[in-house]
């Protein structure tokens, strides 16, 4: 009874608390690593990826080309029907110009995350991945985009087989 | 239907604080504890408890729910851990509602807990593991990138500015001035500090996001019988959803949440609800950052799809205004220990509708509340209505 | 109960120490298109709620709930986790279903332990971080610890836990499924590596992976979608203290509670006489043991003389883990309690192959979380026929 309560439990620590040892705490690193299956879809997409291919995969029931490919239709749960390779470049469909790591330290140049929708895949079949060769204030929603890939003899079957999209021309 | 009804009977919270003193064993005790006291039942008279607690690697603990199961009152007692990242904390009251009208249970305890402070050197790094192991987490992405992506697409998608919807964070900051746990109450913060925090990832800016935060709450859920042999102001539960979207989210127009739509409606079926903005008379959406509040307003029919900021601009969504949203001062203001954050709403609308939200209470004597959560990779909405009367 | 729950169909892959040739989606997939074949549902158009079972660390994602829906076709509905066993998942979908809110239900759980490189850190990191994590143990002491305690207290001997693990990996021969069938006798387990004294290395069920899904229906549309459906007729589930410190060492408290609160829904007295069989977890082989005793399918003290008679094995009075149990299919981590549900499933329908048992009605299946809790949860099931 938010009203009658004079008092809630919780006791907010600062800094200073560990900083002059008020407080005591242990310390624990996990050591959780793993070997993830790629499977059949992901698995072939990163084997195209490079030989410096994007491919994906169509159901001819929802006539939908998706990337990154999958074995099975999410929408139809059928399996896909066909393998079809992509061109490698797109359009953003969304971006953000990020100024910080994941610890919130600053960075000098941002990093350019986007959605880009793959060309010769279903309208809206996007991936993540980043723009680079571009002045962060020419970014828009809309721009024309083209992969630049690892040199051949670099890549090892990873999505970092793109090192990022750049404007098209 | 004949289904069987069942009332939010006690509610009790921790303070919100950037770094808690208690574990977080010991903040699920005192919230529970609280919401036991305040309805004047205690332990035994708990059939079940349903906690609520989302990753792992804020508390550092693999299996937490367990860790954290005698903190939650669940000694020798039927236990489960329910779990949809940033939606849970709507869940777990979801989660105990079907403990008890299943039948099996008369009292079920919700426990909702979250100790990110645990995780150094910043909670941010927990959130690393959420991406696609093989085809997202080698681009080395974090959490901002998803909520900048989606604001920049619903910016874009109506042609909305930074201003529009900077007004949220104005809001709910300053309704938060007036909730005794609340982290980050600003009672005079205007839109230019939102527009001249510190850009962090474009379009997201400092104080378009809510804290890292450490806190609990607890609710105390009872079947009709129950409720009403202990209280005479039971809250009714009138309608639960919750609806999963696609794990491909780069697949997805992220500027409308679909996935928030189906919840909804899937709630309002149930609550007997046709008209939501008239019959729905207080609402708590999930605002971890400020353009979620609009979105979620959008996606839960309660404004029309990019139409949200225009009610907040003309002031309906006011604490004293005709749709009032988040008058908690929500995760915005009170703080977001992401799971705790959900059930903080849903204890809102607890006492909101008994009229005991003390300085927070809005006007009007309001009969339907809504409280709604959201997470995972842009994917998950949880929706909850609660009902005096009836 | 006013409301009555069946399964009507039932999906799984083969259990096996490896599956480089599937990812876990392709894994889930899998069983998700049988059970959904079984059943003679469609998951877009009928199946109207989703439970999945997984725990962060053992998948390697954070929030995993987040890669479930597009692998069992429940995009843009109703699914969410438990973070606890398979039979936890299965209840939760048992509750949705007795609202009366919802007809058709399905649960999934899976194991991928093959791609974990550090199993055994990833369960010291589930220990209390400031009381026992410190310590730097293999948590496989916490067994060893129960399993002396729970010899001494009862009697049971060492030769009687191995004869558990020659039962169980001997029943998973007859299995297709099993990972782990084989013929060794107790001696061998004896003379394996000692881990954590008195638990040797054969003690221990060794991880697999695979994955299985189960379909439950109100009883008005199982009856119309399935000849022949198997009945909940009790479920129950308990925690016992987290803390090493304060919880109880002997018997399995979470078990008893756990069976209790399901014989009282099935309204079942003497479990030892009314159910037919049971697949009780076996984790480790004293675990089949103290799970037997503390669910009342023997007198305390008793199982392991049991399981010497051979009344526990196949052919026996009251047979145990006929489909291998852990020991012998595999630990599926969080999928473990859903294997064993499996087993009673396919064992009530008559489609057990050769390990079918004769005119069985009436069968239980019960799982533990594993290392380091004290969680359980129990399902009863019958397929509705008469005693003979």
């Amino acid at each position: 009874m938010s009203s009658k309560i004079k008092e809630y439990p919780g006791v907010a620590l600062h800094e200073s608390d560990f900083a002059e040892k008020k407080v005591l705490y242990t310390t624990w690193e996990p050591n959780a690593r793993y070997a993830w299956d790629t499977g059949v879809a992901i698995g072939r997409y990163l084997a195209e990826l490079k030989r410096g291919h994007i491919v994906g995969t169509t159901c001819h029931a929802c006539r939908r080309i998706v990337v990154p490919p999958r074995v099975f239709c999410e929408w139809c749960f059928r399996p896909m029907d066909e393998w079809v390779y992509l061109q490698d470049q797109g359009v953003v469909n969304t971006f953000s110009l990020c100024h910080v790591r994941w610890d919130m330290e600053r960075v000098k140049e941002p990093l350019i995350p986007a959605v880009i929708e793959i060309a010769g895949a279903s309208k809206g079949m996007g991936i993540l991945h980043l723009l680079g060769e571009v002045d962060p204030t020419e970014v828009h929603i809309g721009l024309q985009v083209q992969a630049v890939w690892k040199p051949a003899r670099q890549r090892t079957g990873a999505i970092t087989d793109i090192r990022y999209f750049k404007p098209s021309n | 239907m004949g289904m069987r009804k069942v009332a939010v009977v006690g509610a009790g919270m921790t303070k919100f604080v950037r770094r808690a003193q208690e574990t977080g064993k010991e903040l699920s005790y005192e919230a529970a504890k609280m919401a036991l006291d305040s309805c004047e039942l205690t332990l035994e008279d708990v059939d079940g408890v349903a906690l609520g607690t989302a990753p792992d690697a804020f508390d550092g603990v693999h299996m937490k729910g367990e860790y954290l199961s005698d903190g939650a009152g669940a000694w020798r007692k039927p236990f489960m851990r329910s779990y949809v990242g940033g939606g849970t904390g709507v869940f777990a009251p979801i989660q105990g509602w079907y403990h008890v009208a299943s039948g099996l249970f008369d009292v079920c305890l919700v426990v909702c807990e979250e100790k990110m402070s645990s995780c150094q050197p910043h909670p941010q790094g927990a959130f690393l593991t959420i991406f696609d192991h093989t085809t997202e987490r080698p681009l080395g992405p974090n959490l901002l990138w998803i909520f900048a992506l989606e604001m920049n697409r619903y910016m874009q998608t109506h042609g909305l500015q930074k201003k529009d919807i900077a007004l949220v964070s104005v809001k709910n900051k300053r309704n938060a001035a007036d909730h005794p746990c609340a982290l980050l109450p600003e009672p005079n913060i205007t839109v230019e500090d939102v527009l001249n925090s510190e850009v962090l990832a474009w379009p997201v800016q400092r104080l378009d996001v809510s804290p890292v935060t450490d806190g609990a709450v607890a609710l105390v859920l009872a079947s009709e019988n129950v409720a009403k042999r202990i209280t005479d102001k039971p809250v009714w539960i009138k309608g639960v959803g919750w609806s999963l979207d696609s794990a491909h989210w780069t697949n997805r127009d992220l500027y409308y949440p679909k996935y928030v739509e189906y919840a909804a409606r899937m709630a309002y079926e149930m609550a007997g609800i046709r008209e939501p903005r008239k019959e729905i008379h207080i609402v708590e959406p999930y605002d971890p950052f400020d353009y979620k509040e609009l979105h979620h307003l959008e996606g839960l029919l309660l404004a029309d799809k990019g139409d949200a900021p225009r009610l907040t601009a003309e002031g309906v969504t006011a604490r004293t205004g005709n749709m009032p949203v988040c008058p908690s001062g929500g995760l915005l203001g009170v703080g977001n220990p992401i799971a705790a954050a959900g059930l903080m709403k849903v204890a809102e609308l607890f006492w909101q509708l008994r009229g005991e939200a003390g300085k927070r209470q809005v006007p009007g004597k309001p009969i339907t509340g809504l409280a709604q959560a959201w997470g995972d990779l842009m994917q998950v909405g949880t929706v909850i209505i609660l009902g005096i009367g009836g | 109960m006013s409301r009555e729950v069946a399964i009507i169909g039932v999906g799984y892959t083969g259990f096996r120490a490896l599956t480089p040739d599937v990812s876990y989606k392709e894994l889930m997939y899998e069983a998700a298109v049988k059970a959904y074949d079984d059943a003679g549902v469609d998951p877009r158009s009928d199946i109207e709620s989703f439970v999945t079972v997984a725990e962060d660390f053992t998948e390697g994602t954070s929030i995993f709930d987040e890669y479930v829906p597009d692998q069992l076709g429940a995009v843009l509905k109703p699914v969410h986790t438990i973070a606890g066993d398979g039979l936890h998942g299965f209840i939760a979908a048992y509750m949705q279903i007795l609202t009366g809110a919802l007809d058709i239900v399905a649960v999934e759980a899976h194991s991928k332990a093959s791609n974990i490189l550090t199993p055994q850190h990833i369960m010291a990191y589930a220990m209390d971080p400031v009381f026992n994590r410190p310590l730097g143990a293999n948590p496989h002491f916490i067994a060893g610890l129960e399993m002396n305690l729970f010899l001494s207290e009862t009697g049971t001997t060492r030769e009687q836990c191995a004869r558990v693990v020659a039962k169980n990996r001997r029943h998973a021969l007859y299995n297709p499924c099993a990972a782990f069938g084989a013929t060794i006798e107790p001696e061998d387990v004896l003379a394996s590596d000692t881990v954590a004294w008195p638990l040797a290395r054969l003690d221990i069920s060794p991880h697999a992976d695979g994955a299985i899904v189960v379909v439950l229906a109100s009883k008005q549309r199982a009856e119309e979608l399935c000849d022949l459906p198997v009945w909940v007729t009790g479920a129950g589930w308990c925690n016992d203290s987290f803390s090493l410190e304060n919880r109880d060492w002997s018997s399995a408290v979470y078990a008893a509670k756990a069976g209790e609160m399901a014989y009282r829904m099935a309204g079942i007295r003497s479990p030892w006489q009314e159910l037919d069989f049971a697949e009780v977890d076996d984790t480790f082989s004293y675990k089949e043991l103290q799970h037997m005793e503390a669910l009342r399918l023997c007198r305390p003290g008793e199982a392991g003389v049991l399981v010497e008679e051979g009344v526990t094995e196949l052919g026996g009075d009251f047979p145990i883990n006929t489909s291998g149990g852990s020991l012998g299919m595999g630990n599926l981590l969080d999928a473990s309690g859903l294997a064993r549900l499996l087993e009673v499933i396919l064992q009530l329908r008559g489609e057990a192959g050769q390990r079918q048992i004769p005119d069985v009605t009436t069968g239980m299946a019960f799982g533990w979380r594993g290392l380091p809790t004290t969680s359980g949860a129990a399902v009863i099931l019958s397929n509705g026929y008469e005693e003979v």
